[in-house]
């Protein structure tokens, strides 16, 4: 082979391990909860005066969605998750992910917890109004501490759970339809099998 | 002198709003230890949303999180092995800036050595090759006829005259 041709060669493969890097999403980080038991928790649930656990839902394959009302990106996938609730294919749950502390704008020295909790029902419950409300229902992590526990780093992020409580997929960043009929209801489908 | 004064007090206003715009300071532990040992963690950890800071650097919602949460686990008396685990369990290898050498993170430590091995090979080919080239280079006597009447012509210039 020509010596001049080596060059190129080397530039086109460094052109295309650059370009594989640029095109990945550094934000698309693997779970390592994939496979494990969902975490437990016990939360009050939106708009009554109860909790919910995980265990509550135990024999079913169910999604959390976590969202909040701050949540720019939480917009995009609201309509898609609207419509799968109307399809009745998968329960959905929502984990109301910092609704107060979250903004970014409320000032946490100067409110208690009662406001907290009574500002987050307030906040949330005015946006599912608004935008549609596709939940069976949603709880509230008002210090994220719960998000911890599933490895929440940006909202909104889709869990899917299977009947053994066992985390079966996560989706981070909002689901386009693509997601949706590509990767989660297939899954769904056969974890329903 | 009454410039002076005006001078300090307008000093002395303009530190006084300041500290009333800062921001309230995070809460920290109580013992000046755990807050060093949090420190030392969280230094180790990658903040998830800021990528390229560690935790202890980070102003993000989250790494305050992150820093309330080790906090809260050095008081319940974990070890730092412990907490290490937790945010690995929840977050994966990622979250430290000093992954184990395993199958996943193999090409990411021994990666920089295997590029410095190809580089220096290529280098010492390329280096032996222009050597034989060199000293295959046999004059013929055409060219070291015309080599010497250069050298010659050369010397007779040099002549102080």
């Amino acid at each position: 082979m020509n010596k001049f041709l080596w060059p190129l060669v080397g530039f086109i493969a460094l052109v295309i391990l650059l370009g594989v890097g640029l095109n990945l999403n550094p934000r698309d980080v693997p779970s390592p909860l994939v496979g494990k038991p969902a975490a437990n928790f016990s939360l009050p649930v939106l708009g009554a005066d109860r909790k919910f656990g995980p265990e509550d839902m135990k024999g079913k394959v169910w999604l959390l969605n976590v969202w909040a009302s701050w949540c720019v990106s939480c917009r995009q996938e609201h309509p898609i998750l609207v419509e799968l609730n109307s399809k009745g294919i998968v329960p959905v749950v929502g984990l109301n992910y910092k609704e107060v502390r979250g903004d970014g704008v409320t000032d946490m020295a100067k409110t208690d917890a009662a406001t907290e909790d009574f500002l987050a029902r307030k906040r949330a419950a005015k946006w599912l109004t608004d935008h549609g409300d596709p939940y069976q229902l949603s709880v509230l992590d008002l210090d994220g501490r719960v998000g911890i526990d599933y490895g929440v780093y940006g909202v909104p992020e889709t869990y899917i759970i299977d009947k053994a409580g066992v985390i079966r997929m996560k989706h981070t960043g909002p689901v386009s339809p693509d997601d949706l009929t590509k990767k989660i209801l297939p899954l769904v489908a056969e974890l329903n099998k | 002198m009454k410039t002076a004064l005006a001078l300090l007090a307008a000093l002395w206003l303009g530190a006084l709003s300041s500290a009333a715009l800062a921001k309230d300071a995070p809460p920290l532990a109580a013992d000046p230890l755990t807050e060093k040992r949090m420190l030392a963690i969280t230094a180790e950890l990658r903040c998830l949303v800021c990528q390229n800071q560690s935790i202890a650097d980070s102003n993000a919602d989250l790494a305050n999180d992150f820093r309330r949460e080790i906090r809260h686990l050095i008081e319940e008396g974990r070890s730092d092995n412990e907490i290490m685990e937790f945010m690995v369990a929840r977050y994966g290898d990622f979250v430290r800036y000093r992954p184990p050498v395993k199958g996943t993170t193999l090409l990411l430590w021994a990666g920089p050595g295997v590029l410095l091995l190809i580089g220096l090979t290529v280098l010492v080919r390329y280096l032996r090759r222009r050597n034989e080239a060199i000293s295959d280079a046999a004059l013929t006597p055409e060219e070291l006829k015309a080599a010497e009447k250069l050298l010659g012509a050369s010397r007779r210039n040099d002549k102080p005259q």
